[in-house]
């Protein structure tokens, strides 16, 4: 592979219900510090979520935050962040030829129920429904936002993919580097779920939304009392380019893509199915030329929810059943399941094992579902490695969609 | 109603759709976007909070009425006296 095909990070910004920028995520991961709180829900009630509090007024006028939706302020703060961490002379950048690329589960539903909410204050009169409806509910949203605020003139589009979305943004985004489409790419996935009534409603009808009376130990993943899921709002935006690109401007490369891999159930709406993911992880490995041992650390997408974990668990055993030196972790323990943002999330919190050889531990495991036992699965403390150069991020979805993405240090 | 008191409906309104502005200087006779931070969505919010707040409609052919301070009082007043 010559140095046009290969993709690097050069840049990560986010923000999570347990930090804003990558160091202090990292921190909390490694030292067993969630955020899960209780909010108050329209026509719920209490519901437990996980909310961001990063400042939306730094990066955006208060008439911009007004108008705009939480999503796009989320994909700008973390826009901004990643350009800063990539440290490139951003005034100087042909802005033509950036492009923004984000997954993203849903779009749409907050700012929809927020205006029959509107109306339901006029009799649902229509004529009291906002004329920011459209432009706030478009698809594309919070990847326009962000052209508009960074003044990027290049292509820029949201990924739909379910839960799976995070991945898909940054593969996207790879392939349209390798295509020359761009030069830089801003990609990623981002979240407002939190703010939407319907998900919850939709999770408590299904019997998969999460219930603790500690919030913090509400997202319990491969733990004998898992209950469902906890809805989490978040973001996360990598700056990407080609090798050589970034190599050129003497960039901190802080990782590689290796390889990745999208492919279908095509079974079920909402059960997962355990032989197709695994068959996304051998496809990503086959094209990142890696066997399943060559896999450090395998970043899980488990939800907690009682089946879908389970069958993840069975579908990585499948694959990394001779892997004796593979560690299992997952990110959703500490922030919920964010959603969009869930895959490009969980890898950043995992990317800076590369530089401490840290693998972030499964919290809230109290009593392990032996259904869920998988070996080097990491549970409630970092384990150290030897060295971690390689790292699978899982994010799979509703209507059977999954996403596997490989990453490797970078070595020239 | 006054005058004064129907610009100060619109100010009002202003401060909320457009929090970055300053207020505090605003000339009356001048248009309100010679002056200030303001696209055609910002004034689709002045006719919406008019409707919802003060039962007013304003039917597009009158968005010019809008254009200043002086101008909305000359044309709100009347609707704010039914």
């Amino acid at each position: 592979m010559n140095h046009n095909d290969r993709i690097v990070i050069t840049g990560i910004g986010l923000t999570a219900p347990n930090g804003n920028t990558l160091a202090d995520f990292r921190q909390a991961l490694l030292t067993g510090q969630p955020n899960i709180q209780r909010i108050d829900m329209r026509y719920i009630g209490p519901v437990l979520a996980g909310v961001c509090d990063f400042d939306p007024f730094i990066y955006q006028k208060r008439k911009e935050v007004r108008n705009g939706t939480r999503a796009g302020s989320i994909a700008i703060y973390c826009a901004h962040e990643a350009v800063k961490d990539s440290a490139i002379n951003w005034e100087a950048v042909d802005r033509d030829r950036v492009g923004v690329y984000l997954g993203i589960t849903e779009h749409g539903n907050v700012e929809t129920e927020n205006e029959v909410y509107n109306i339901s204050k006029f009799d649902y009169d229509t004529k009291y429904w906002t004329h920011h409806h459209n432009p706030r509910t478009v698809a594309n949203n919070p990847a326009g936002e962000v052209t508009i605020n960074l003044n990027i003139t290049g292509p820029h589009y949201t990924i739909g993919a379910a839960c799976a979305a995070g991945n898909a943004g940054l593969i996207q985004a790879a392939q349209m580097l390798r295509l020359r489409e761009v030069d830089y790419a801003l990609a990623g996935g981002v979240s407002e779920s939190c703010q939407t009534f319907g998900i919850f409603a939709g999770f408590k009808s299904q019997g998969a939304l999460a219930e603790h009376e500690t919030p913090n130990k509400a997202s319990r993943p491969f733990d004998m009392d898992r209950n469902g899921i906890v809805v989490s709002e978040g973001g996360c935006i990598y700056f990407i380019e080609r090798l050589e690109t970034a190599l050129a401007r003497g960039a901190n490369i802080i990782a590689e893509i290796a390889g990745y891999c999208m492919n279908s159930d095509a079974q079920d709406a909402v059960l997962p199915y355990p032989k197709r993911q695994a068959e996304c992880m051998q496809k990503a490995l086959k094209q990142a030329n890696m066997k399943p041992s060559d896999i450090d650390i395998v970043n899980t997408h488990a939800t907690s929810t009682p089946q879908g974990d389970e069958q993840e668990c069975e579908a990585i055993r499948a694959v990394f059943k001779d892997s004796p030196h593979t560690y299992i972790n997952n990110t959703k323990s500490f922030i919920g399941h964010a959603m969009g943002a869930a895959g490009a999330l969980e890898l950043a919190g995992n990317i800076p094992a590369f530089k401490d050889n840290l693998v972030h531990p499964t919290i809230n495991v109290d009593k392990l579902d032996p259904k869920c036992e998988m070996p080097n699965l990491v549970i409630n403390e970092p384990r150290k490695l030897p060295e971690v150069k390689t790292i699978l991020n899982n994010s799979f979805g509703m209507l059977g969609i999954n996403s596997v993405l490989i990453i490797k240090k970078y070595s020239a | 109603m006054t005058y004064e008191q129907v610009k100060q409906i619109v100010l009002d309104i202003i401060s909320e759709i457009a929090p970055d502005e300053d207020l505090s200087d605003v000339k009356p006779e001048v248009p309100l976007r010679d002056q200030l931070d303001l696209d055609s969505m910002d004034f689709l919010d002045i006719v919406m909070e008019l409707r919802k707040k003060h039962s007013i409609e304003v039917p597009e052919a009158d968005y010019p009425r809008l254009a200043s301070l002086d101008s909305c009082a000359e044309y709100l007043q009347p609707k704010f006296a039914k």
